[in-house]
C-alpha cells in the first residue's frame, strides 16, 4: 500500500503559492549557479596563457617542491639574554602587586609576568577593598598590547619628540603665568594622594589661574554632592553588604559598576545560607541589571516611580506622612517598609538614581536605620568627577578664557553629550594637550597628543577608601615612546626627580608612618594603622552636629521634589555594560567578544525594551534560519538629539515605559574597524543625567545580533538549575528540594549514582589527587570575570562577530542565563508537571510554546558551565582516535595533536562545552584580532598550546596550573595544602562561588562542599558523574 | 672551584702559527643530517697523518735568587688566590704580576714590607694615603684589591718567588705537524689499525694474484699435455626462466619484496622529523668537551634554570663572563691539543678566537677590562626541538627525579659539537616512563601516594607510568 505520508522540510512548503518552493521542486538551487561566469566565457578562457599542460606542470612541481621542502625541518634559533636579569628565570612566572586606577576601574591586583611580559591579572587577596579584578580589569592586560596605541607624542597627527612637546608646554605655561587666561588640567579620577599633591604643587608653581577639573565619563555627581552636603567631604559612602540582612536597592546596580563597583564579594558572603540564614535582596529598577537578576524580589519600576517610592519609604520609616505621587507604588513601598522596619540596623538602602535628592534621602534613611552596612567614616574616593566644573569649563573654553588645556585619561570629545561645543571651544584654546592611549577623538582634536603609558608601565598610588592605600608599579618597561602624565607634569614643573621618587617621598612623609616601603610595594596595599581614634571620633561628632542642622532642611525639600517627580513619556535609562564599562577599553577584542551577562549579546550595544512596549512600537526579536538573533532598528530622540539605527533587544524584566541603552560603544577614532561596534549613547547623556525622556520610533532594517544564547527559559527543566526557597531549605529534608534522580533496577527504585545502576567499570580515583570544582549558584552573580580569566589563561581565540552569531564561540567557560517563564522557576516546573494531553488548557503543545517566552518580570538564574570532566565521559567513548581520554586525577584530557576533528565528541557531550576550531584563528587576516599581530601575541600564555584549525578544544581544568602546583610541591618535598590548587576561573572568582581542590584530601574545602546537602551534578540522570558540581540556589523569598 | 679552574687555564702556551680560527658563516647553517660528519672528518684527519709531539723545556731556576720563596708552592697559592684578577704578563682586573717585586722596587722604591701590607690589607694602605697605592687605586677603576689577611709572609714570599721566576710552562708545544703534512719522520704514535688492515689487504691481494698465476700456469700445462678441461655441459633451462615459470616462487618473492619495501618505507617514514644526531654549526664554536669534559664544569652551573624551570636555559653571556673575564685564551691540555683536535682545526688559537667572539658579543673591552655596552646577542641554533604540543619540564626530571643530564642528552662532556643524542619521540619518552622507578625517598610529597599505590600494585618500587606518567594530558595541553 502506497503511503500518503508527506514530509515537510520547511513550513514554507505548506504555502502552495510559494514560488521558491515551486522552483525548488524542480531544481536543486533556486538560482542558477553562475558556472558561465568562469567557464562559459570562451574568450576569457582562450585568452588565458595557462594551458592545461602548464597547470599540471605547476601542480606537479609545487607538490614535489613541497614534499622535498618538508623533509628538512626549519632551523630554530634560540637567543639568550646577554645579561640575564637575576629576577628572571626563563620558564618561571613572576608576580608583581600593582593597582589599576584608570578612572573607571579601581582594583588592587597581581600581575603575572613571563620572561618580562605581563600575561595575566590575578586578584590581590591581601587587599581589603577592591581587591578583585572584574572582567574589564582581567582583560586590561590585553589593552597593554593594543596595536592601535599611540606610539609616541604627536603634533597635529605628526610624530614629534618629547622634548619638543615639553618645551612647547613649558613656554606656554610660563607665558600664561599671571595672565587672566586659565590653565586647566582636565583629568580622570585618580584617587591618588601623590597625584593630588603633585597637582597642588603644579598649581603653586604656575599660579592662581591653574584649575583642576576632574571628569568621570559616567558621572556619580549626585551621590558625591549628597555626601558632600551631609558629611562635608566630596566622596562616596561605603557599604559592606556582608553585614546586611536586608538589601534594598533603588536602581543601584551594585554588582555592576555602581559607584565604582567592588561590592560583589561582601554581597555574596551574605547570600550563601549559613545556619539557616541568608540576606534578602529587594531590587526596584527599570533596566534588568546584574543586581536585579540576583535579587530575591525585583520590582520593575520607572525611575520616576523609584523616586516616589523612595520618598514614600522615607516617610514610612520616619513616621511622617508623605503624600502625593502616584499610588501604584504604594503596595511595594508598604512591603519594603515593613521588612526594613523588621530588619532595623541590619537593613541597608542604596540607590543608583543620579539625583541629588534621592541620594540625600538614601543617606538619611541609612542614618535613620543606623545601618551596620553603612560606612561614612571611611568613605571611598574612586569617583571624584564634578559635572558643574566640566560644564563651566566648556563655557569658558568657548568664551576664550582658557589658555591651556592639559588632559589625561579622558576622552571628552567622545564622552561629552555636548562634544561639538567642546570641539569648538578647543579651537579657541591656545594650547591643548591630550594624554591618550589611543589616537582617539580627543587626541585628534587636540594640538598635541602625549602618548600615555598603560598602567602596567606606570608608577602610581591610590587611596580607594580612606586609610586603604595601594601602590602601582610597572610590570614592563614602556613598550613605546610613552610617558605617564605625572612624569610630564614633573618635567613641566622643572623638577628633576622621577615620579617614582616623588611617590616614595610622599609615602614616607605622609602615608607609611614608619612602615616599610618595600613591604608596601611587595604587598601592593597598605592599611593606615588605626591610631587616629580620637581624630575620627571628633570628626564624626562634628559631622553629626553639623549634619543634623544641614540635612534636616534639605531632606524635606528633597522628599517634596522626589514625590513630585513626573515623567514626560518614555524614560531612557543609560547604563554601563559589564563588559565595556565607560568604553575606554573598546578596542579590546576580549571585551567585545564577552557576552553580556543579561542579554548574552556580544559585539553590540542596543536599546532594551519591555515586551509590552515592543508590541506597542512593533519591535520584534526573531531567531532566523542560521540560528542567529535578528532585531529591528529604533530611532531614539532625546531633546532634539537623534540616535539612528539603534538595534532593539526585547528584554524581559524591563520596566514598562522605560528603555535602556549602554555606554561605551560607538567609538570610531583610534579603533580597529572590527571593534568599532554599536552606537554612542553619550550623545544622549544631556546634563549628565542617566535618565532622559525619549521618543522611540521604529526604523527600517534588520539588525543581526551575535547573541550566543537564544534559548531564554528552562522550560520547566528544574534539574539543570535546581533551586528552592530558604523556607523549604530550612524546614525540609534535602531529598525534597535536591532530589536525586532514580532508576528502576529489578523493580526497585535506586539512585542513578548507585554503583548497581552503572554500566561502566569505574576508574580508581581514590589514590593521589582527584580534582573537583564546586560552583555555588547562590554566590555566583554572573559577573563574568572568570570568562575573561579563562580567555587569558588558556589562549582562547577571539572569533569575531560573524562567527559568534553562528554560535561558534570559543569560550571554554560560559555563563548561562535563564529566565523563568512564569513569575518563578517553581511555577514553571509545576506548569510542566501538570501538563495533560496535547491540546486544551493544560495541553503540552500550547503549553511548551508559552514556556519558551520569558515572563515580563522573570526570575533569573546564572550558571557557569565549562567541561564537567565526567568520570564516565560520553565524549571519550566516541572518539575514533582516542584523542580525549581520562586521567586518574579526574581531568578529562584532550590531546590536540591527536585530534582529527570528527566532532563526534561534541555531538555526544550532554553539556555542549566542546569547542571546535572551524578556522585558523591565529596568523589569519580573516580574524584580525590579538593573535594576528606580534604585539597582541605577547599576551599568550607560553604554557598552553595555541590550537590550530580542525581540532576540538575544551576546558582542561587548567591542568597546566594543577601540574605546576604538584611540581612545586615535589620540588620542595612537601604535602600540598588546601587552597594551593586553583584554576583560572576559581582564582578569578571574587565571590567565592567557585572553589577548586582535591576531594581526596578529606580536609579540603571542596571535599566538604561535595558532602553538602545542596550539592548536585548537572544532568545527574545521564550518569556521567561529573567532577564539577553545583550548589542548589536558595532564594530568600520569605517576606517579613 | 673558580680560582682552580682559572689556574688551569692561565698556563700560557705560545704557538708560532697563524690563527686558524674558522669564520663560521651563520647563513650556511641548515638542518642537513650530519651523522657521518665525525667519521668523515676522522678519515680526512688520518689521511693527513697528523702527529704531534711536545717537549718540555723545563728550565731550572735558582730558588735562591728569589729571596727564599718556593716557586712551586707559590704557583699553587697564586692560582688559588690571585689568578682570578691577575695574570703574570697581562693587565686584567689587577696589574700584571711578573717580576712585580723588582718592578715595585725599581719604579717606586717599595720594598717587600709594603707588599706584605698591601696584600694583607690593601684598603688600609689606600686609606693611609700611600701615594703609590692611591695611584694604583685610581688606575684600576677604584676597585680595591680583596685583602688576604690569611696569607702569611711566607706565603707571600712563595708567591713573589713564583712571579719572579715562574716554573716555565711547556714553552712551545710544537704543533707544526699539520704544516709539514704526511710522511714526517717522527711518527711516534705506533702502528695504527688502519696500517695493519692495509698490510693485510696487501697480503690478500698478493695471495689472489698468486692464485691466479698458479691457475694460469696449471692450465697452460694441462693444455700442453692435451687434457680437455671443459666438458660440453648439458643444455639446461636458464635459472631465471625457471624462476619465472614457477608461479609460486614468483608470488612468494613478490610478497617478500612488498613486505621488505614496506618495512623499509616504514622505517624511513618513522625517522622523518626525528633529528637524532642533529649537530648544527653554531655561531660560536662552543666545545662542551672542553668545558664539561676537560674542565669538569657541572652542567647546572651554566644551565641553572634546569633546576627550577621547564627550560634548561641557554646560559646568558654574563654567565660565560664569570670565568671568561679571566680566561681570555685557550691553553688546552698541558700536553697541547690532541692529534684529533688538530686534525679538525681545533687548535688553541682557534679556541682563543672563539673566546674573542664571545667578547665581541658581550661587549667586553679586553684592553681596558671593561664592558663597552655594545652587545650583540648570540643566535644559537636550537638543537633539541620539541613540538609545541608536547610539554616537557626540566626541573621535574632534574630536580625531582634526579635524572642525570646524560640520560637524555648523551655524553655531552665528550662532544665537541653537541648533537641530539636521543630520538625525542613519544615512544622514547613513554618507554622510559614505563621502566623508570620514581625516586620517592625522602620526598614528603610522595609519602602518602607511595604507600597507597604500592599496596594497589603490590610492588615496592613504582614506575612513572604507575604514577600516571603516561596519561595524555600530562604532556599535551
Amino acid at each position: 500500500m502506497a503511503s500518503n505520508k508527506k514530509y515537510w522540510k520547511s513550513e514554507a512548503e505548506l504555502n502552495p503559492n510559494d514560488s521558491i518552493v515551486e522552483a525548488l521542486r524542480h531544481n536543486e538551487f533556486t538560482e542558477q549557479i553562475p558556472v558561465d561566469e568562469f567557464l562559459g566565457d570562451k574568450e576569457n578562457l582562450s585568452a588565458s596563457n595557462t594551458s592545461r599542460r602548464d597547470f599540471l606542470k605547476y601542480v606537479g612541481f609545487s607538490t614535489a617542491a613541497a614534499t622535498i621542502a618538508a623533509c628538512e625541518g626549519p632551523v630554530h634559533k634560540s637567543i639568550p639574554y646577554v645579561v640575564q636579569p637575576d629576577r628572571i628565570v626563563p620558564g618561571v612566572a613572576n608576580y608583581y602587586a600593582t593597582t589599576i586606577a584608570d578612572g573607571f576601574d579601581f582594583a588592587s591586583i597581581l600581575v603575572k609576568t613571563r620572561e618580562g611580559r605581563p600575561i595575566k591579572i590575578e586578584n590581590n587577596t591581601d587587599a581589603k577593598v577592591n581587591g578583585s579584578a572584574n572582567a574589564r580589569v582581567q582583560a586590561s592586560v590585553l589593552s597593554l598590547y593594543d596595536s592601535k596605541r599611540v606610539q609616541g607624542p604627536l603634533a597635529k597627527g605628526e610624530p614629534i619628540e618629547w622634548k619638543v612637546l615639553d618645551a612647547t608646554v613649558r613656554a606656554k605655561l610660563n607665558s600664561l603665568k599671571g595672565s587672566n587666561k586659565q590653565v586647566v588640567l582636565l583629568t580622570q579620577t585618580y584617587a591618588s594622594p601623590s597625584t593630588d599633591k603633585l597637582i597642588a604643587e603644579f598649581k603653586a608653581a604656575y599660579g592662581e589661574n591653574v584649575n583642576h577639573v576632574v571628569y568621570d565619563a559616567i558621572s556619580e555627581d549626585a551621590a558625591l554632592n549628597a555626601y558632600q552636603t551631609a558629611y562635608g567631604e566630596r566622596a562616596l559612602a561605603d557599604y559592606d553588604f556582608e553585614k546586611a540582612d536586608l538589601i534594598v536597592s533603588f536602581g543601584a546596580d551594585f554588582l555592576g559598576d555602581w559607584q565604582g563597583g567592588g561590592y560583589e564579594g561582601g554581597y555574596a558572603k551574605g547570600r550563601v545560607p549559613k545556619h539557616g540564614k541568608m540576606s534578602r535582596h529587594i531590587q526596584l529598577e527599570s533596566n534588568m541589571s546584574l543586581s536585579g537578576a540576583n535579587a530575591d524580589k525585583r520590582y520593575p519600576m520607572t525611575p520616576t516611580q523609584q523616586k516616589i517610592a523612595l520618598a514614600k519609604l522615607y516617610g514610612k520609616l520616619n513616621g511622617s506622612n508623605v503624600g502625593g505621587g502616584t499610588s501604584d507604588v504604594d503596595e511595594a513601598v508598604e512591603k519594603v517598609a515593613t521588612e526594613i522596619k523588621k530588619a532595623g540596623s541590619k537593613a541597608v538602602v542604596v540607590t543608583g538614581l543620579n539625583d541629588v535628592n534621592a541620594q540625600t534621602v538614601v543617606l538619611a534613611i541609612n542614618k535613620l536605620l543606623a545601618s551596620e552596612a553603612f560606612d561614612t567614616e571611611n568613605p571611598k574616593y574612586i569617583r571624584q568627577g564634578d559635572t558643574a566644573k566640566v560644564t563651566k569649563l566648556v563655557a569658558d573654553m568657548n568664551a576664550g578664557r582658557v589658555g591651556a588645556l592639559l588632559m589625561d585619561g579622558v576622552n571628552p570629545v567622545y564622552t561629552l553629550p555636548n562634544s561639538e561645543e567642546f570641539v569648538s571651544g578647543l579651537e579657541k584654546v591656545d594650547l591643548s594637550v591630550a594624554f591618550s592611549f589611543n589616537n582617539d577623538e580627543t587626541a585628534q582634536a587636540a594640538n598635541y597628543v602625549g602618548a600615555a603609558s598603560h598602567y602596567l608601565e606606570s608608577w602610581g598610588d591610590a587611596q580607594f577608601k580612606k586609610g586603604q592605600y595601594s601602590l602601582m608599579q610597572p610590570a614592563i618597561r614602556e613598550l613605546f615612546d610613552t610617558k605617564q602624565f605625572q612624569t610630564a607634569l614633573l618635567g613641566w614643573m622643572g623638577m628633576e626627580k622621577t615620579y617614582y621618587d616623588y611617590i616614595k617621598e610622599t609615602w614616607s612623609t605622609d602615608i607609611l608612618q614608619g612602615g616599610s616601603w618595600n613591604k608596601a610595594l611587595q604587598d601592593g596595599v597598605f592599611m593606615a594603622p588605626a591610631v587616629e581614634g580620637e581624630e575620627t571620633a571628633e570628626m564624626v561628632s562634628a559631622d553629626t552636629t553639623e549634619g543634623e542642622e544641614t540635612t534636616v532642611v534639605p531632606i524635606a525639600s528633597a522628599i517634596r521634589s522626589l514625590v513630585n517627580a513626573t515623567s514626560a513619556g518614555t524614560e531612557l535609562v543609560l547604563y554601563s555594560k559589564t563588559g565595556m564599562g565607560d568604553g575606554r577599553q573598546a578596542n579590546n577584542p576580549w571585551l567585545q567578544e564577552f557576552p553580556d551577562p543579561i542579554s548574552r549579546v556580544s559585539w553590540d550595544n542596543y536599546v532594551t525594551v519591555s515586551k509590552a512596549d515592543a508590541e506597542k512600537w512593533g519591535f520584534e526579536n526573531e531567531i532566523v534560519a542560521d540560528g542567529g538573533l535578528n532585531g529591528d532598528y529604533a530611532k531614539l530622540t532625546v531633546d532634539g538629539k537623534v540616535l539612528e539605527n539603534v538595534p532593539v533587544i526585547v528584554q524581559p524584566g524591563q520596566a514598562v515605559g522605560t528603555v535602556g541603552l549602554s555606554f561605551g560603544y560607538g567609538k570610531k577614532a583610534g579603533m580597529q574597524d572590527e571593534m568599532a561596534t554599536g552606537v554612542n549613547a553619550y550623545t544622549l547623556y544631556g546634563n549628565f543625567a542617566n535618565v532622559q525622556s525619549v521618543t522611540v520610533e521604529k526604523a527600517a532594517g534588520v539588525h543581526e545580533f551575535a547573541c550566543i544564547q537564544s534559548h531564554k527559559t528552562l522550560m520547566g527543566r528544574g534539574d539543570i538549575i535546581k533551586e528552592t526557597t530558604l523556607e523549604i531549605f530550612n524546614t525540609k529534608d534535602h531529598h525534597e528540594w535536591n532530589h536525586m534522580p532514580e532508576v528502576s533496577l529489578n523493580h526497585q527504585e535506586i539512585p542513578v549514582t548507585s554503583p548497581d545502576a552503572d554500566l561502566w567499570e569505574s576508574f580508581d580515583r581514590s589514590i593521589g589527587h582527584h580534582f573537583n570544582l564546586s560552583i555555588d549558584l547562590n554566590a555566583c552573580t554572573g559577573c563574568g570575570a572568570c570568562v575573561i580569566a579563562c580567555h587569558a589563561e588558556n589562549n582562547v581565540p577571539v572569533v569575531g562577530k560573524r562567527e559568534m552569531r553562528r554560535s561558534r564561540d570559543m569560550h571554554w567557560l560560559r555563563i548561562d542565563r535563564y529566565y523563568s517563564s512564569e513569575e518563578t522557576f517553581e511555577e514553571d516546573n509545576e506548569k510542566k508537571e501538570s501538563m495533560d494531553g496535547l491540546w486544551g488548557e493544560k495541553g503540552s503543545l500550547g503549553g511548551f510554546r508559552e514556556m519558551e517566552d520569558a515572563s515580563a518580570n522573570p526570575q533569573v538564574a546564572f550558571q557557569p558551565v565549562m567541561c564537567q570532566h565526567c568520570n564516565h565521559a560520553p565524549c571519550e567513548t566516541v572518539c575514533p582516535v582516542a584523542a580525549t581520554s581520562h586521567s586518574r586525577q579526574g581531568q578529562n584530557h584532550m590531546a590536540y595533536n591527536r585530534c582529527v576533528g570528527t566532532r563526534y565528541c561534541a555531538n555526544n557531550c550532554p553539556y555542549k562545552v566542546r569547542r571546535f576550531n572551524w578556522f585558523l584563528y591565529n596568523n589569519n587576516d580573516e580574524f584580525n584580532f590579538n593573535m594576528n599581530n606580534d604585539l597582541g601575541k605577547m599576551v599568550i600564555n607560553p604554557d598552553v598550546n595555541v590550537r590550530s584549525r580542525g581540532v576540538m578544544e575544551k576546558c582542561s581544568m587548567c591542568i597546566q596550573m594543577t601540574q605546576k602546583t604538584i611540581l612545586d610541591a615535589k620540588r620542595d618535598g612537601r604535602v600540598i595544602k588546601d587552597g594551593e590548587f586553583q584554576t583560572a576561573c576559581s582564582a578569578a572568582c571574587s565571590t567565592g562561588a567557585m572553589v577548586f581542590g582535591d576531594v581526596n584530601d578529606k580536609e579540603s574545602k571542596v571535599a566538604k562542599l561535595k558532602e553538602d546537602d545542596r550539592m548536585y551534578h548537572l544532568l545527574e540522570h545521564v550518569g556521567t558523574k561529573p567532577n564539577v558540581f553545583y550548589h542548589v540556589k536558595v532564594r530568600n523569598t520569605h517576606e517579613a | 672551584m673558580l680560582p682552580l679552574l682559572v689556574a688551569e687555564k692561565a698556563i700560557v702556551l705560545n704557538f708560532n702559527r697563524k690563527n686558524r680560527a674558522k669564520d663560521f658563516d651563520r647563513n650556511f647553517v641548515n638542518m642537513k643530517k650530519v651523522l657521518y660528519r665525525h667519521l668523515f672528518s676522522k678519515v680526512l684527519g688520518l689521511s693527513l697523518l697528523l702527529f704531534s709531539t711536545s717537549f718540555y723545556a723545563q728550565e731550572e731556576t735558582a730558588a735562591a735568587e728569589t729571596g727564599g720563596g718556593d716557586p712551586a708552592k707559590g704557583k699553587q697559592l697564586f692560582n688559588q688566590n690571585c689568578a682570578a684578577c691577575h695574570a703574570l704578563d697581562r693587565k686584567m682586573t689587577g696589574p700584571a704580576l711578573a717580576n712585580v717585586e723588582q718592578r715595585l722596587a725599581d719604579d717606586a722604591g717599595l720594598d717587600r714590607e709594603w707588599i706584605y701590607a698591601w696584600v694583607k690589607n690593601s684598603p688600609g694602605v689606600i686609606a693611609s694615603g700611600d701615594a703609590y697605592a692611591t695611584a694604583l687605586y685610581a688606575e684600576f677603576n677604584q676597585a680595591a684589591m680583596t685583602p688576604f689577611p690569611t696569607l702569611s709572609n711566607e706565603d707571600i714570599d712563595n708567591i713573589l718567588a713564583y712571579t719572579a721566576a715562574p716554573p716555565a710552562t711547556p714553552a712551545a708545544a710544537t704543533a707544526t705537524a699539520a704544516d709539514t703534512g704526511a710522511g714526517s719522520g717522527d711518527a711516534s704514535g705506533g702502528i695504527s689499525n688502519e696500517m695493519i688492515l692495509g698490510a693485510l689487504a696487501l697480503v690478500f691481494g698478493l695471495l689472489v694474484v698468486m692464485l691466479i698465476l698458479v691457475n694460469k700456469t696449471l692450465r697452460r700445462i694441462a693444455e700442453a699435455n692435451g687434457v680437455i678441461l671443459d666438458k660440453e655441459k648439458e643444455k639446461r633451462l636458464p635459472i631465471w626462466k625457471a624462476f619465472a615459470q614457477n608461479q609460486f616462487l614468483v608470488l612468494v618473492t613478490t610478497i617478500f619484496l612488498l613486505l621488505a619495501s614496506a618495512y623499509f618505507a616504514y622505517g624511513y617514514m618513522m625517522q622523518v622529523g626525528v633529528d637524532q644526531g642533529y649537530a648544527p654549526v653554531q655561531p660560536i664554536h662552543f666545545s662542551h668537551k672542553v668545558h664539561a669534559g676537560d674542565n669538569k664544569i657541572e652542567c647546572k652551573y651554566c644551565h641553572s634554570s634546569a633546576r627550577v624551570s621547564k627550560t634548561s636555559g641557554i646560559p646568558s653571556l654574563n654567565v660565560c663572563m664569570n670565568c671568561h673575564k679571566s680566561i681570555y685564551q685557550y691553553a688546552g691540555n698541558p700536553e697541547g691539543p690532541s692529534a684529533e683536535d688538530l686534525a679538525a682545526g681545533h687548535t688553541n688559537d682557534f679556541y682563543t678566537g672563539e673566546i674573542k667572539k664571545l667578547y665581541k658579543a658581550v661587549g667586553w673591552d679586553e684592553e681596558n677590562q671593561k664592558y663597552t655596552g655594545e652587545t650583540q646577542p648570540v643566535e644559537w641554533v636550537r638543537i633539541h626541538n620539541l613540538p609545541d604540543f608536547a610539554y616537557f619540564n626540566h626541573s621535574q626530571h632534574v630536580s625531582v627525579a634526579g635524572v642525570a643530564c646524560q640520560t637524555c642528552h648523551g655524553p655531552v662532556e665528550e662532544m665537541e659539537i653537541v648533537e641530539q643524542f636521543a630520538p625525542l619521540t613519544m615512544g622514547w619518552c613513554i618507554n622510559c616512563h614505563r621502566t623508570t622507578n620514581v625516586k620517592m625517598e625522602g620526598n614528603e610529597y610522595y609519602e602518602a601516594i607511595h604507600e597507597e599505590l604500592s599496596k594497589k600494585y603490590g610492588v615496592e618500587q613504582l614506575t612513572a607510568a604507575m604514577m600516571g606518567g603516561i596519561e595524555c594530558g600530562k604532556c599535551h595541553y
